[in-house]
């Protein structure tokens, strides 16, 4: 996986940041050199900065917009090294078209290296409810981004309340919105506690240990 | 209908337009920005006004003009911004209109964090404005109890002719639960005879104003705003009790800082220690008799404040249990939280303290 790099972006509130967070410790498990950039420059909660300490204690390096708990948005400069040959590295954008925003400067660096950019759908957000909902943010997206989307990644949940049934209905929609856009599916993310409990092809699922918890669950 | 997931300051605004808010008028501040930039979205769909104000002083004005009028409106912000908005809440109070008004609190003083505070509950509670004035003030834990308080904030404001204030922290408007909508219990609400939507050639002119030059009609109209406060005090009391049927240690808290209590409960009884939270959801009225029966009925020896601040609801805490049982505190100002591992020390001091 050196080489590369995967963006991570989304609707608001659609489950990049514990996607992105889970993909640096799955590839780091698989032997890689991580590096994550949390380029959230939108919103200041619940972002992968948070879990900067258990990601560092794993080889993972974390490059963090600096300013970013004064409500500063500024981008670290750091994050050119992940335009540098050998690196296998993860971009968490900040939400919607805005936080896209901070990807679209980076576009022509992207272009040069191998790079894939994901974008994460939760049908139970009420704002990405349906393929076409959910295409529209898609297409803002990469217009902010000037990047196009490579692939679809379904994180249908409803946090505690999540059952088999949510994930299922957001992978036939995910479908549907593949079919109209031409993106393939790459992921079905969910939480570890429903693994070999659902009929999705097993090189899509992504089993996921939730990592961006409220002050309450620690 | 099937369960959505919600962000808590969007959850708030779509629970205002639920309820008939047709007007918002707001300032940015974080964490609460997604509330105006929701009704920004969506209020065009309803036909309904969002307008960004100058300044929060402008737009609690704009929501005196338009409550003035007879309109459902809603106006939010952040500690100091809800701080820049005073005068406007002390102004509605005294001139008896509904306002519904939502601060998403920080830390601070001043401009303190952007980090989820409670600290603005004496600002809150005790009124940051001048005057005899209260305002209903009520403090949800969970995304669904908000969306279900916050409409039901607007009957509570059109019956008492009252603002109220949806008193939550960034960490409810910013995380994400499962939403179920539903309606409040309908109340049967008077209709606004006083507001000032014209004429039609039909009635006197309705005057609303908060000024009263001659002090005997000032001193009237504080015994009037006096008895409105009673009657709220006797009918618009919230609180909810979590395992204390057998508590030996109760932790009193609100809010974010009621679910971490929840949790440091659970994990003492694990560990053989029978805690228990009394959650006060109406900050004013506060359930001053309910919090002195849950602690005085049963088996408990002490009781635990857990606040998001150095210790502001406390006062009313003591006030409550007035010197019936041991007070301790434990909370942290600024935008920081107190631990469920903090939290389960504290209880086992304040136990080894009786």
């Amino acid at each position: 996986m050196n080489d590369h790099l995967t963006i991570v972006t989304g609707h608001y509130g659609s489950g990049k940041t514990e996607f992105a967070v889970n993909l640096a410790f799955r590839l780091a498990r698989e032997g890689n050199a991580v590096t994550l950039a949390d380029l959230d420059i939108v919103n200041p909660y619940f972002c992968s900065r948070e879990r900067k300490e258990e990601m560092t204690s794993q080889g993972i390096r974390v490059i963090v917009s600096k300013g970013a708990d004064s409500d500063l948005p500024a981008i670290n400069p750091e994050v050119y090294a992940l335009f540098e040959n050998g690196m296998c590295g993860i971009i968490d954008a900040g939400g919607d078209a805005v936080g896209a925003q901070a990807l679209g400067r980076f576009s022509q660096k992207i272009k040069c290296i191998p790079y894939e950019l994901l974008c994460v759908v939760n049908f139970n957000r009420p704002e990405t409810n349906t393929p076409q909902k959910a295409e529209a943010y898609l297409r803002q997206i990469e217009y902010s981004a000037r990047l196009s989307a490579t692939g679809l990644v379904n994180n249908t949940h409803l946090d505690h309340q999540t059952t088999t049934h949510d994930i299922s209905r957001g992978a036939e929609l995910i479908e549907d919105l593949s079919r109209d856009t031409g993106i393939p599916v790459k992921y079905h993310t969910f939480e570890e506690r429903f693994s070999g409990r659902l009929q999705l092809p097993q090189e899509q699922q992504f089993p996921m240990q939730l990592y961006m918890k409220k002050p309450w669950e620690f | 209908m099937a369960k959505e997931l919600w962000k808590g300051n969007e959850a708030v605004a779509e629970a205002a337009i639920r309820a008939g808010c047709r007007y918002f008028f707001g300032y940015p501040i974080t964490p609460q920005n997604e509330i105006p930039e929701y009704f920004a979205r969506h209020m065009p769909e309803h036909d309904g006004v969002f307008l960004q104000a100058e300044s929060e002083v402008a737009a609690i004005n704009m929501a005196y003009g338009a409550a003035g009028s007879g309109a459902r409106v809603m106006t939010s912000s952040s500690s100091p911004g809800i701080s820049l908005k005073q005068e406007g809440i002390s102004y509605i109070a005294g001139a008896e209109l509904p306002v519904v008004i939502v601060n998403m609190m920080r830390g601070g003083p001043g401009l303190g964090s952007i980090a989820p505070g409670q600290s603005d509950y004496f600002q809150a509670t005790r009124g940051g404005g001048n005057g005899d004035y209260r305002t209903v003030v009520l403090a949800p834990a969970t995304i669904q109890e908000m969306t279900d308080l916050t409409q039901e904030a607007f009957d509570i404001a059109d019956l008492y002719r009252i603002p109220v204030l949806v008193l939550a922290d960034g960490m409810i408007g910013q995380m994400m639960e499962a939403v179920e909508w539903k309606k409040p219990k309908a109340r049967k609400l008077p209709a606004k005879g006083w507001a000032t939507d014209g004429t039609k050639g039909k009635r006197e002119h309705n005057i609303i104003n908060s000024l009263f030059i001659d002090p005997k009609d000032c001193t009237q109209h504080n015994q009037n705003l006096q008895k409105k406060h009673d009657l709220i005090t006797q009918n618009e009391i919230r609180f909810e009790e979590y395992l204390t049927d057998d508590a030996e240690v109760l932790f009193v808290a609100y809010g974010t800082t009621a679910r971490i209590c929840q949790s440091a409960a659970i994990k003492l009884r694990e560990a053989g220690v029978k805690a228990g939270v009394f959650r006060p959801i109406s900050l004013w009225p506060y359930p001053e008799k309910e919090l002195y029966l849950c602690a005085n009925r049963g088996c408990v020896k002490t009781v635990v404040c857990a606040e998001m601040s150095m210790g502001q609801m406390i006062d009313d805490v003591k006030i409550a249990l007035n010197g019936s049982k041991p007070v301790r505190f434990i909370g942290s100002g600024g935008g920081t939280f107190p631990t469920s591992a903090e939290l389960m020390a504290a209880a086992h001091t304040a136990l080894e303290g009786v």
